[in-house]
């Protein structure tokens, strides 16, 4: 359901830019780490992330290359929008466990 | 420990900057320590209630709450600020018209307190909550919860340190060049959270236009690095700017700058047509 309102909100959106609708991806943390640690998307376009933090307690989803900054409660999902993105690499980390929680997106 | 220090830290430094700067601006104003006071205080329960409801927030409006959140916070903040310099330029022509001296004006504290008190208490509210959460996460982790809590804790002490750095270090300008020097700072501060607004209503969904990136200075000064958080706060520096925040910085910038010329004595536009 709420897959199908943010598709729908990235639909109507998205009217004034080249693309149509926003790609989706999907990112967990687990253990305070990234799972997959690298994605890669497409250049050029609108995207979107839907982090699920499969640990009880919170993270921030944080990169200024992406400028996203989001809080997502433990055991919680949050959806990030990012782009569009001119081609290259682009590094994020969890703030609160940045030791370990460490990514990186690529823009192809 | 020291790990968790440098995160609280780096959390609390935006709001720090920010009630320095409002501190040193109202330095003359009775009492004006007490609305400080009171705009950070209910802004860290605020900042507790946010924490709290973190979730439910995230998840409302199709999962863009925190970003409309926190573009409203940094809008409402951007207004106060206006608001604040608009009453300044008020205030200035009265005071030429009644000759008096803008010392004694300034010391009448008759300015809006309550405006810089809600600037103070939303920068609090945006960065308290996430310290709130990272903190609470410490708790609920178990392991060796005393000395990263003693971390978050010394993390709190040097933000602290730092906002009474920022004051002094502002304060200790000269009484003639402070008034200019803060009305800089605080046009060169809206400017920077009207762009950074413009980017969470980007992230929302709400804005679509407008995203490319303008340049790339993140090898030169990286803006997570502690001078690029620092001069992200105090002139709005973005390392990867879109066109829509440069619009959105330089429209808030000349506004801001408009008005504060307006408010400086002896700098006003001509007044034949009044």
């Amino acid at each position: 359901m709420i897959h199908a309102l943010a598709l729908t909100l990235g639909l109507g959106l998205s009217l004034g830019s080249v693309s149509v609708g926003a790609q989706e991806f999907t990112l967990s943390i687990r253990n305070h780490r990234f799972e997959p640690t690298e994605i890669r998307v497409p250049a050029g376009k609108r995207v979107t992330i839907t982090v699920s933090n499969e640990d009880p307690t919170p993270e921030e989803f944080e990169s200024s290359a992406l400028k996203v900054e989001k809080v997502i409660a433990g055991k919680s999902k949050a959806t990030v929008r990012v782009g569009p993105l001119q081609p290259g690499r682009y590094e994020f980390i969890g703030e609160f466990h940045a030791d370990t929680a460490k990514g990186i997106l690529i823009a192809e | 420990m020291l790990g968790a220090a440098v995160i609280v830290f780096r959390e609390v430094i935006e709001a720090g900057l920010i009630i320095g700067i409002v501190l040193a601006v109202t330095r003359t104003v009775p009492r004006r320590g007490l609305w400080v006071a009171a705009g950070v205080l209910v802004a860290s329960l605020g900042a507790g209630l946010l924490a709290l409801f973190a979730e439910r927030i995230a998840d409302a409006f199709a999962g863009s709450g925190q970003e409309l959140l926190n573009a409203a916070v940094l809008g409402i903040a951007v207004v106060m600020l206006m608001w604040h310099t608009l009453w300044m330029a008020k205030h200035g022509q009265e005071l030429a018209a009644s000759m008096a001296q803008l010392g004694r004006a300034v010391t009448s504290g008759r300015r809006p307190l309550a405006a810089l008190a809600m600037v103070v208490g939303l920068a609090v509210l945006r960065e308290g909550s996430e310290v709130v959460l990272f903190l609470y996460g410490i708790v609920a982790a178990g392991a060796s919860t005393s000395s990263l809590f003693a971390g978050g804790m010394l993390g709190l002490a040097a933000g602290a340190a730092f906002t009474a750095l920022t004051y002094y270090g502002l304060i200790a300008i000269p009484a003639r060049y402070i008034f200019a020097v803060t009305s800089i700072l605080i046009a060169l501060l809206a400017a920077g959270m009207a762009a950074q607004a413009v980017q969470y209503l980007d992230a929302a969904g709400l804005i679509n236009v407008l995203g490319e990136r303008l340049w790339d200075s993140s090898s030169l000064l990286p803006q997570d690095s502690l001078l690029g958080r620092l001069l992200h706060t105090l002139i709005g520096y973005t390392d990867r700017p879109t066109e829509l925040q440069l619009i959105t910085y330089t429209t808030t910038l000349l506004v801001m700058v408009a008005l504060t010329r307006i408010a400086t004595p002896g700098r006003r536009p001509a007044r034949a047509a009044v």
